[in-house]
């Protein structure tokens, strides 16, 4: 084991080194050049990550300040640099929207700066738990695995655009510059240094989906920028409510969390806003989906270890605060119709990476609903599903985009039949369709302890959440089975090709199957080590939140679907094969049949949508119409609760 | 009881159960439609007279799906008698369900296509019951293993009625039965060929009719919990609700999928969803 001073060490590696790994690519140019610093940095932060990891499984959370004083003044000169350049594009953009709420965001910044100087209270900057280290090793590892992905992956996608300008040498600078504010989100004790870190994600996300230069992707660029504006201009408001109320003394995350509901809850429910913006919650969610037209690895990035990852980590921050409050409530609410909504709108998405945004977002707002509740069972369901997802979206995320390069297509109905086309890769899906749906994968454990979390807690909310996961479960089921009923529907046999594709991108999807089938074999491994200490530091007890038996139970489970497979090779032989069955009018082939009037037709078959009933605009419009309400009931109940 | 031994309990005695009610349906069918019908055992011939049959496919991995169906259909059953979490069984079941709708897509037959989406879109109808009846026995009895539920001295339907009611409308979608057989159908003539099990033959089409039996025995369970301790008033309630489920079957035609979905979310919402959140306020 490390001592102390060593690990805030490691912190400080962890934020900086990807730092200087962007700095080196963006400068340095030539592409073997990058290919190495892109697998060095990525393999040498994801071993950091894991110490980090490591480093978390104490029984305390360590604090660390940096003897550093100038660093404070550095930060905020950073936020400065960040409006400025936002400023800058938005208005050359004549994107005034953005230029305005940024502005009243630097106003904001400057007051909480003023009322700093009066009062400043020395509170640790940095810290490292459980729950900050399990974040570290997702942003680490998966995020790292991305980016080495990306190499081969984008020199395709250039090869494939030659119109589209090539800024590979920005493009990974931005990708590691992303992860160094990752680590510096989920690591960060003041409030201050968070913050600066947040607005580095929300821009960095914003050059990434601009980053094909079309049209279309400017302005969804933009849309994703004014949300996370948006959502952002609620964090310093929060500064000033805990400057004005209780001093500086409480501008650490832990002092604020500690303190209780009675003094952070209005902070923590405007931060919570801002958080529900970053993880795409209704009414905010459509810039999670309209980010899809950057390259596949920024969705991916996006999806699975960053940015939405933020979000939903501040509030689960904050969870304890949320528990048995109203405003906690209406979160966990705002959470539960996401997940819900986005849900059935991914019934009607025929286009793969739309199900898989849809998806997200309706995890995302499982994940939300947990933390609002806010129990420990809760939290605990949260923070698994938080590890379960990042792993298999990212999967799902990069093996469509091989797909894709493949097939030159992201739609579901052209990866008919592609189980003899790309027999590996279309096992790797089905991996991780799976593990997002499947007993006994990864994603179920999380639904099933939420349903017995929100059974008990603050009745009769959580029956309300309890029902919607009930519909929600349904629904899942449907977009993810008939994607995979797709994949292996098979009319003729296409030839076996699989070799075109890079060998980096085969062997990442290799090791996330791996850590997908992994982490369903050591959940309870990472429940007894991580969370259930972390959740026993906040909540000083924590009953059994999973029994024995029932763990050996889904082992069972788990065990019997990964030995099935292997009794596929008897049942393929034993059986003689016959045509299907066509009304005794096949043609010569088997996928043809002599229709009326005599023309030979060839069999077509597509997927139901189900557009009527579960239409992505209409269903839109009416979650954004309650998210807005919701959001608004909170911003008034804190008005109400600051005023009295 | 010992949860090894009631779990080989039910792998040995669902099938006769099964079969038994099966043959007796078919029998009270026949006669509702002016028929003599077959023998009662007429599940159990069938079922041998498949297996001795040649194996064809389109695809061997039918076989392979289907094979996994009737494991995973066992397994749930065996939890559930077992005693275990209801909502692990429920998870397992849905498991199960998937595997034969990924049995029923690889041939890439237009009529298995479709009964496969249309399996699918049961799935999507009757999970939400399916787990708030979970939820609602767990309101009544305190815990989610299926052990202790059978051990409530009471009758939880007396607090469940509209969850009860809820549960035995989509219980016509677990047993196939018409209004709601859309995916395949025990009735001849229909405009899906066989749906989902149309290109099935052979020992394949053997399992399916076994996992099916296996299906029956686990949903008759599920109405067992309602009843608790009280097994003679259980095994009335089962007898009327069959009854009235072969009833239906042969005086209904069959519903478009749109409103045997809509339907079956709405009397959930209403009776199911209705119950239990009044339970949580009491």
């Amino acid at each position: 084991m490390l001592s102390n001073v060593r690990y805030m060490e490691l912190l400080i590696f962890l934020i900086l080194f990807p730092l200087l790994i962007a700095g080196l690519i963006t400068l340095i140019h030539g592409e073997n050049f990058r290919r190495g610093a892109v697998i060095c940095g990525a393999v040498l932060v994801g071993i950091a990550s894991l110490f980090a990891l490591m480093g978390s499984v104490t029984s305390h959370p360590i604090f660390y300040s940096v003897p550093v004083g100038i660093i404070g003044i550095l930060i905020f000169i950073g936020d400065i640099a960040i409006s400025g350049y936002i400023i800058f594009v938005s208005t050359k953009a004549r994107q005034y929207l953005v230029t305005a709420i940024t502005i009243i965001q630097l106003i904001l910044l400057c007051a909480v700066e003023y009322l700093a100087l009066s009062d400043h209270a020395t509170i640790p900057e940095l810290f490292l738990d459980q729950l900050s280290g399990i974040m570290a090793a997702i942003i680490g590892i998966i995020g790292g695995l991305i980016c080495v992905y990306a190499l081969g992956y984008m020199r395709e996608y250039h090869t494939e655009h030659p119109e589209r300008p090539d800024k590979r040498p920005q493009f990974f600078g931005i990708m590691f510059l992303f992860l160094s504010a990752m680590f510096g989100v989920v690591f960060s004790n003041n409030l201050l240094w968070l913050f600066f870190f947040w607005e580095i994600t929300t821009l960095c996300s914003y050059l990434l989906i601009r980053y094909p230069e079309t049209d279309e992707a400017i302005k969804n660029a933009f849309r994703a920028l004014l949300f996370n504006l948006v959502g952002g201009a609620c964090i310093p408001i929060a500064f000033i409510v805990i400057f004005l109320s209780h001093g500086s003394d409480l501008i650490g995350l832990h002092e604020l969390v500690v303190a209780g509901p009675g003094i952070a809850l209005i902070p923590a429910g405007l931060i919570g806003i801002a958080g529900l913006a970053k993880s795409a919650q209704f009414p905010f969610s459509s810039w999670l989906v309209g980010a899809m037209v950057a390259p596949t690895p920024v969705s991916a990035l996006l999806h699975s270890s960053t940015m939405v990852k933020a979000g939903v980590y501040i509030i689960a921050r904050f969870a304890p605060v949320f528990e048995g409050q109203l405003i906690g409530i209406l979160i966990a609410l705002i959470g539960g119709v996401t997940f819900l909504a986005a849900s059935a709108i991914a019934i009607s998405q025929s286009n793969a990476k739309k199900v898989l945004a849809y998806s997200t977002i309706a995890n995302l707002g499982l994940i939300v609903a947990c933390c609002g509740v806010g129990t420990a069972e809760a939290l605990w369901a949260a923070i698994l599903l938080i590890i379960f997802h990042a792993i298999a979206k990212s999967l799902l995320f990069l093996s469509v985009g091989t797909v894709e390069h493949q097939i030159h297509s992201r739609d579901i109905e052209d990866m008919t039949g592609l189980v003899t086309k790309m027999p590996r890769i279309t096992m790797i899906i089905l991996i991780g369709i799976a593990g997002m749906f499947l007993a006994p994968f990864g994603m179920l454990i999380s639904k099933w302890a939420s349903l017995h979390a929100f059974v008990e807690s603050v009745p009769p909310f959580g029956i309300l959440l309890v029902i919607i996961i009930a519909y929600g479960s349904g629904i899942t089921a449907f977009f993810w089975a008939k994607w995979m009923g797709k994949l292996i529907a098979v009319g003729e046999p296409q030839q076996k090709d699989e070799s075109h594709i890079p060998k980096s991108e085969k062997n990442i999807l290799y090791i996330l199957s791996a850590l997908t089938i992994g982490v369903c074999f050591g959940f309870p491994i990472i429940s007894w080590y991580l969370i259930e200490p972390w959740l026993q530091n906040i909540y000083q007890s924590v009953t059994e939140l999973i029994s024995l038996s029932n763990i050996e139970i889904m082992f069972m489970m788990l065990f019997l679907v990964l030995i099935m497979p292997f009794s596929l090779a008897r049942f393929s032989r034993s059986a003689s094969r016959v045509p299907r069955y066509l009304c005794g009018i096949p043609e010569s082939r088997s996928t043809e049949f002599i229709g009326s009037c005599g023309i030979t037709r060839e069999i077509e078959l597509s997927n139901y949508y189900l557009d009527k009933i579960f239409g992505e605009e209409r269903l839109s419009r009416i979650s954004v119409g309650i998210g807005i309400f919701l959001i608004v009931l909170i911003l008034n109940i804190i008005i109400v609760g600051g005023g009295l | 009881m010992n949860p090894f031994l009631a779990a080989a309990v039910f792998i040995i005695l669902a099938p006769v159960v099964g079969i038994l009610i099966t043959g007796l349906d078919r029998i009270l069918t026949a006669r509702m439609q002016g028929r003599v019908g077959p023998p009662v055992l007429q599940p159990w011939y069938d079922i041998r007279k498949l297996i001795q049959k040649k194996q064809v496919a389109v695809w061997g991995a039918q076989s392979f799906f289907i094979f996994c169906y009737l494991i995973f259909i066992i397994f749930t059953g065996a939890l559930f008698f077992a005693g275990g979490d209801i909502l692990l069984v429920i998870f397992a079941f849905t498991l199960a369900h998937v595997f034969l709708v990924l049995g029923a897509y690889v041939s890439f037959s237009p009529y298995a296509h479709i009964g496969a989406e249309r399996e699918l879109i049961q799935l999507m109808a009757v999970e939400p019951m399916i787990i708030i009846a979970a939820i609602g026995l767990y309101q009544v009895n305190d815990s989610f293993l299926i052990g202790e539920m059978a051990d409530h001295p009471g009758m939880p339907i007396l607090l469940l009625p509209g969850v009860f009611l809820g549960f035995i409308y989509i219980l016509t979608f677990k047993l196939r039965k018409s209004p709601f057989d859309l995916a395949t159908s025990h009735h001849a003539h229909q405009e899906l060929v066989k749906g989902s099990t149309t290109e099935f033959s052979g020992r394949t089409l053997a399992m399916v009719e076994l996992a099916h039996i296996y299906e029956l025995v686990v949903m008759l369970g599920f109405i067992w919990l309602f009843f608790g301790a009280n097994l003679i008033l259980c095994a009335l309630a089962i007898v009327v609700i069959m009854f009235l489920e072969i009833l239906v079957d042969n005086c209904t035609s069959r519903v478009r999928w749109q409103d045997a979905m809509i339907s079956a979310w709405f009397v959930t919402l209403v009776a199911g969803a209705g119950n239990i959140f009044a339970l949580s306020i009491m």
